[in-house]
């Protein structure tokens, strides 16, 4: 039989790893060239890339930004002794139409509101992105929205203060009304007397005050609204709205409450069944019908909605997945303390299964933003039909790889923005230590 | 222990429970449950799993809803208004099995967040106060770290001082020590019994039967959703009467 008994005397030190497991060197032995058949791999992926540049590279980088034409582009090209098909890009298009790409066919002399409009973005978001370092601004992200209306479509500032001046009364009543009337009977007062404000009282004394005092810019039409501008505003409407609607909608389809569960389920299993493209065409032809006789509904706000309600659906599927990934004790813990259902959903709940849920939620941000581009099946101007728009003239017939290529590069930036700022939300929030 | 001679029991009811009767689906879980807890009780429930003794405490703080009987803590009726729900959770304290503390909030946030959101207590306060029962547990200088990162004899401690900020007048513990490391155990159970030498109304579902013979002042035997026997610790673990107690206690003291 085997020795049982042992006793170790002396503890061993600490000592450094061996030298070729850290370090560059280390990182490469691990990552690329461990084993025979990975080193196979990594030289054959390191030719694949080098062949691919090999021949990307040359055709890109030509001197064809001053092109006016394709014709012009050749001869440039010929002129360097390059021939053929893929003798090299011709930038002369995107220096030619960038702007138009990016604005549609905004009136270019006042392409300093899109440009205002588009720079407070960054403000407006800035104390949502980075709350510890600007929540101060909070207040201006409130009001932003009918900045930009008031920026891009023009017209009477009247028109989005009254709009803006509905929420204000809802929010006054719930504020103020809630000892007197209680909680419910409140928030139904909150609801409906916005919206009564809006359809009988708002246009009026915006007309009134208009005629008093105009302070009106010039009004530009929607279907003037386009390229990156039309995206960047369907896009960034959508994300903001359908993140809150999804939430509710959530929150209701695990409500015990029987008919508000069923009209959530309804509603989204509705839209999830039914193709973006279907809901675009009831936006742009089926809803003028159910609407009273000469309303005046504008297209790109009916497609915005349109978009907004079909990725809530998404948005509240991909949160009831975070509900449902939080344990019971959470919720008994929240009620054993005292926390009424709104308190513990917005101090306990939400926090934890939004964190859970960013991946998803970004990746139906990044969609949404996508999505944007079927917007040009019901005739609005988005970068894509635009840039078939810019191969009808003549001058420019037959480009197609330049166009795509410029547009694919604005879409990437963006889209890759929002991905590494959602990874960098997940590290700031990761305080569960698992 | 002469300790526990010293805690007094007044004849002050804390809570009342008349038969009560509580159903899962078609499952009886609880049947005919009466008793009495005066203030200053230190009571043990025990029993085999299944035997519906986290059910009886969950049902004191309306975790569970009962369907027939009365409930009466602090002098206030259990019903389903919702106002008073509230009124009891604020009075009565818990502790889980698992902790569930708020993984996104730190030590001290857990602990200050309740008082300041339902008692409308300054933060200030709060704070101050969370440090003070933080430091009774004996963990202040956690206070300003996540419950991930804290051991769960820590983390079970932080539970009961995050209860305790709420300033309540009955303490329920449902199996606060089975998810625990071994050596973890005696860190939560002496928390546990500085808490009874102060007075504190305690409720207990526990297995741990040293903890029931030094603080308990009454052990609850219950089995099948019924109180099948109640004694002072001596008697019951020294002369249990009923046989399921019995054979209950050989199988958990046996070896």
């Amino acid at each position: 039989m085997a020795q049982v008994a042992y006793v170790r005397h002396k503890m061993l030190p600490e000592q450094t790893p061996p030298p070729n497991s850290v370090g560059t060197i280390g990182w490469l032995r691990t990552n690329l060239f461990s084993g025979w058949f990975n080193t196979l791999l990594t030289i054959v992926a390191v030719l694949l890339i080098f062949r691919l540049l090999a021949n990307v590279l040359p055709w890109a980088l030509v001197p064809t930004w001053g092109g006016t034409s394709l014709g012009n582009c050749r001869e440039i090209l010929q002129e360097m002794g390059r021939e053929g098909h893929f003798a090299g890009a011709c930038w002369g298009v995107i220096r030619e139409r960038w702007l138009q790409l990016f604005f549609g066919f905004y009136p270019s002399e006042i392409y300093w509101r899109p440009i205002l409009a588009f720079f407070g973005l960054f403000v407006a978001l800035s104390p949502i992105l980075f709350p510890e370092h600007a929540f101060r601004l909070i207040g201006f992200s409130a009001i932003y929205p009918f900045i930009v209306v008031y920026l891009i479509w023009g017209g009477s500032i009247w028109g989005p203060v009254m709009a803006l001046l509905g929420f204000v009364i809802g929010y006054m009543v719930l504020k103020f009304l809630t000892e007197p009337l209680g909680r419910l009977a409140a928030t139904i007062a909150a609801f409906l007397l916005p919206v009564l404000w809006w359809l009988f009282l708002a246009s009026p004394i915006a007309g009134t005050f208009a005629n008093v005092l105009p302070l009106a810019l010039q009004p530009v039409e929607s279907a003037k609204v386009g390229g990156f501008m039309l995206a960047f505003i369907i896009g960034v409407t959508g994300i903001a709205a359908s993140l809150p609607i999804g939430i509710v909608l959530a929150l209701g389809r695990r409500s015990d409450l029987i008919i508000l569960k069923g009209i959530c389920v309804g509603f989204i299993e509705f839209i999830r069944g039914v193709p973006l493209i279907t809901l675009l065409f009831v936006a742009s032809t089926l809803l003028n019908i159910f609407m009273p006789p000469g309303t005046k509904f504008d297209l790109v706000l009916r497609v915005t909605i349109m978009v907004t309600l079909f990725s809530s659906a998404y948005m509240a599927e991909v949160i009831r997945g975070g509900l449902a990934a939080l344990s019971k004790g959470q919720y008994e813990a929240a009620d054993s303390l005292g926390l009424d259902y709104w308190q513990s959903q917005r101090l306990i709940i939400m926090p934890q299964a939004l964190k859970i849920s960013i991946p998803g939620i970004v990746g139906n941000f990044i969609g949404l933003f996508k999505d944007t581009t079927l917007v040009s099946v019901i005739a609005l101007w988005d970068p894509i039909l635009l840039s078939t728009n810019i191969r009808a003239d003549t001058n420019w017939n037959g480009i197609l790889w330049e166009l795509y290529g410029f547009i694919a590069v604005v879409f990437f930036i963006t889209c890759f923005s929002m991905s590494r700022y959602s990874m960098y939300l997940e590290r700031k929030l990761a305080t569960d230590h698992r | 222990m002469d300790e526990s001679a010293q805690m007094t029991v007044s004849n002050e009811v804390a809570i009342r429970i008349i038969s009560m009767n509580k159903w899962y689906g078609a499952f009886h879980v609880l049947r005919d449950i009466d008793m009495t807890v005066y203030r200053g009780e230190r009571i043990v429930i025990c029993g085999p799993s299944g035997s519906g003794k986290s059910t009886l405490i969950r049902c004191i703080n309306a975790l569970e809803e009962h369907q027939k009987g009365k409930i009466v803590v602090d002098g206030t009726v259990l019903s389903s208004d919702l106002k008073n729900i509230d009124k009891i959770r604020s009075e009565v304290g818990m502790c889980f099995q698992h902790f569930n503390l708020f993984p996104h909030l730190t030590i001290l946030e857990n602990c200050t967040l309740a008082p300041i959101q339902v008692r409308r207590v300054p933060k200030k306060e709060a704070e101050e106060t969370a440090m003070h029962f933080l430091e009774k547990v004996k963990i202040p200088e956690q206070a300003d770290k996540y419950p991930g990162q804290l051991s769960g004899g820590q983390q079970q401690r932080v539970a009961i001082a995050r209860s305790l900020c709420m300033r309540p007048r009955i303490m329920l513990f449902d199996e606060p020590t089975s998810a625990l490391d071994p050596e973890m155990i005696k860190e939560v159970l002496d928390t546990m019994i500085q808490l009874a030498e102060e007075g504190m109304t305690m409720l207990c579902v526990t297995h741990e039967m040293g903890f029931a013979r030094q603080v308990a002042n009454r052990v609850i035997f219950m089995d099948d959703g019924q109180i099948v026997e109640q004694n002072e610790p001596e008697e019951f673990f020294g002369k249990p009467r009923s046989d399921r107690t019995k054979l209950f206690l050989s199988q958990i003291l046996g070896h």
